[in-house]
């Protein structure tokens, strides 16, 4: 019982500390001008940009998160088509990994200018881009599901009758489910940050958009309340993805209680 | 004569180069409990495979109820030796899967499985998840879910391997008196001579690769066994006659 309490306030205090330890090197590097104060504004400047400006970026947000979960979404059923047919045929497998493993080497600053150029300054290309940031782990996740199940269970299923399509619906899907959820949290995050980038290179609004126009107007503290803002906004959508888990995953919490 | 319910006959494979099972014949008939011992590697897990349907011999054939089931999945039901509860299922979907496979809607399903629970004594376990059961409740799930894909024939791998020296006593027990209750006939396969004797019917000694029948021992002790019948001397002459088939 000890070590619990004392394990639950090494928890707090480790992660705590290192942000403080950040915070504190940050402030006297911007306060010493060990870098210029305008580039590097103090905490407390960020702190002071990113309450004024909420109400902005909150508006900005709005673009940047539908571009982000429709990328998403569409990332998530083209993820699901290709690791089904990447398990089911083999073929498939080796045609489309290595291809699936070299998409993910390209920069997305260096597509992302295409993509404008092909589609235009609209919705199109940004989501374009968060497809092709957020399917491969997914993919990925999914298809590690599928492959890494007990063929024991399966020749179960086998014995019972089942033909390929129940041994996919009582095996392999529910088997996929966890490594899903893992990699969906990972393009989550990534979602953000890909149409953030896509914005950069062309567009109307979003916060992408608007990062670029406070960085040529040198406004620094602006800047970093974006970072911060976006940030924000990734864990956010980690945090929905934790919980949609949870929810889908009721045994999982039985398995933890009785661990503990 | 009396009707084997489940029987191989003549029944070879190899895979490759290697002959697993060369000529291998046995049977079950109704009601009876048949254990099938021998070494490692003997093919006792394949043969299991093909009375089950999942392999296709090179010759022989399977026959239940007098009809053909060689190669075909879904007729015998079969427990492989790990419980192998799906974590992510309430133990009652879990036992059910075998009749959902079968057609039938789940909320029937469940109907149909939960008053056993009593019977298998898991009462109260039905709406909770496998990881939340002891590994003796994990066992009685198990053979649950084989009965309710059983057509009264059922095929059990090392069903007690997993469990610690006491549980397994205490499961030998409970088993035999579910098994005089649910009119269940089984083979099982097992490592330990004395857990076949203790339980089975007759014994089948397969020899080491290829896999050939070579001893059949009647247990003439009919059931239910008294309570000390494992320290009986009759029951160590059993012992001493399969130590001698399996040359061990």
């Amino acid at each position: 019982m000890k070590t619990d309490k004392k394990n639950r306030v090494v928890d707090f205090i480790a992660p705590v500390s290192a942000i403080a330890a950040i915070l504190i090197i940050w402030y006297l590097c911007s306060e010493k001008e060990v870098v210029p104060r305008y580039m590097l504004p103090t905490p407390g400047d960020v702190l002071k940009a990113f309450a004024v400006n909420f109400p902005v970026l909150l508006n900005q947000s709005v673009v940047t998160l539908q571009e982000a979960v429709y990328g998403l979404l569409i990332g998530i059923v083209i993820a699901f088509i290709m690791a089904v047919l990447m398990d089911r045929f083999n073929f498939v497998y080796k045609a489309f990994y290595p291809l699936l493993v070299i998409s993910q080497t390209i920069p997305t600053i260096a597509i992302a200018p295409l993509l404008v150029l092909w589609m235009g300054f609209g919705m199109a290309p940004k989501i374009t881009l968060v497809v092709i940031t957020t399917f491969f782990p997914i993919t990925i996740g999914l298809l590690d599901g599928y492959r890494n199940i007990d063929p024991d269970a399966v020749n179960l299923l086998r014995s019972m009758g089942a033909g390929r399509m129940k041994i996919f619906r009582y095996v392999k899907f529910p088997s996929a489910v966890e490594p899903f959820f893992s990699s969906l949290k990972v393009s989550a995050s990534y979602s953000v940050v890909g149409a953030v980038v896509s914005e950069w290179l062309g567009g109307f609004e979003g916060l992408g958009v608007y990062m670029t126009r406070v960085r040529k107007a040198y406004a620094f503290d602006k800047m970093f309340a974006v970072i911060i803002f976006i940030s924000l906004v990734s864990l956010i959508l980690m945090l929905i993805v934790s919980i949609i888990e949870k929810v889908s995953m009721p045994w999982k919490k039985k398995t933890d209680k009785l661990s503990k | 004569m009396e009707q084997a319910v489940l029987s191989a006959e003549n029944v070879s494979i190899s895979f490759g180069e290697n002959k697993i099972l060369d000529n291998v014949s046995i049977s079950l008939f109704d009601g009876e409990i048949v254990g099938l011992l021998g070494v490692s590697g003997a093919g006792k897990t394949t043969l299991f495979n093909i009375l089950s349907g999942i392999y296709i011999p090179d010759s022989g054939t399977v026959t239940l109820n007098g009809e053909d089931v060689t190669g075909k999945p879904g007729k015998v039901s079969y427990m492989l030796q790990k419980d192998l509860l799906f974590d992510y299922m309430k133990v009652i979907d879990n036992v059910s899967i075998p009749l959902k496979l079968k057609g039938m809607k789940k909320k029937e399903a469940r109907e149909k499985a939960d008053p056993l629970f009593k019977t298998f004594g898991l009462d109260g376990y039905q709406y909770k998840y496998p990881n939340e059961m002891s590994g003796g409740m994990r066992q009685r799930a198990a053979l649950l879910r084989t009965y309710l894909a059983s057509d009264g024939v059922a095929l059990l791998d090392e069903p007690f391997s997993a469990l610690d020296t006491i549980t397994k006593s205490k499961m030998h027990t409970w088993y035999l008196d579910i098994m005089s209750r649910i009119n269940l006939s089984t083979i099982f396969i097992s490592h330990d001579i004395g857990e076949a004797v203790k339980l089975s019917d007759r014994v089948y000694i397969l020899s080491g690769r290829p896999g050939k029948i070579i001893d059949e021992i009647k247990i003439d002790c009919p059931k239910p066994r008294p309570e000390n019948f494992d320290l009986s001397d009759e029951f160590l002459d059993y012992k001493r006659r399969i130590v001698k088939s399996l040359h061990l």
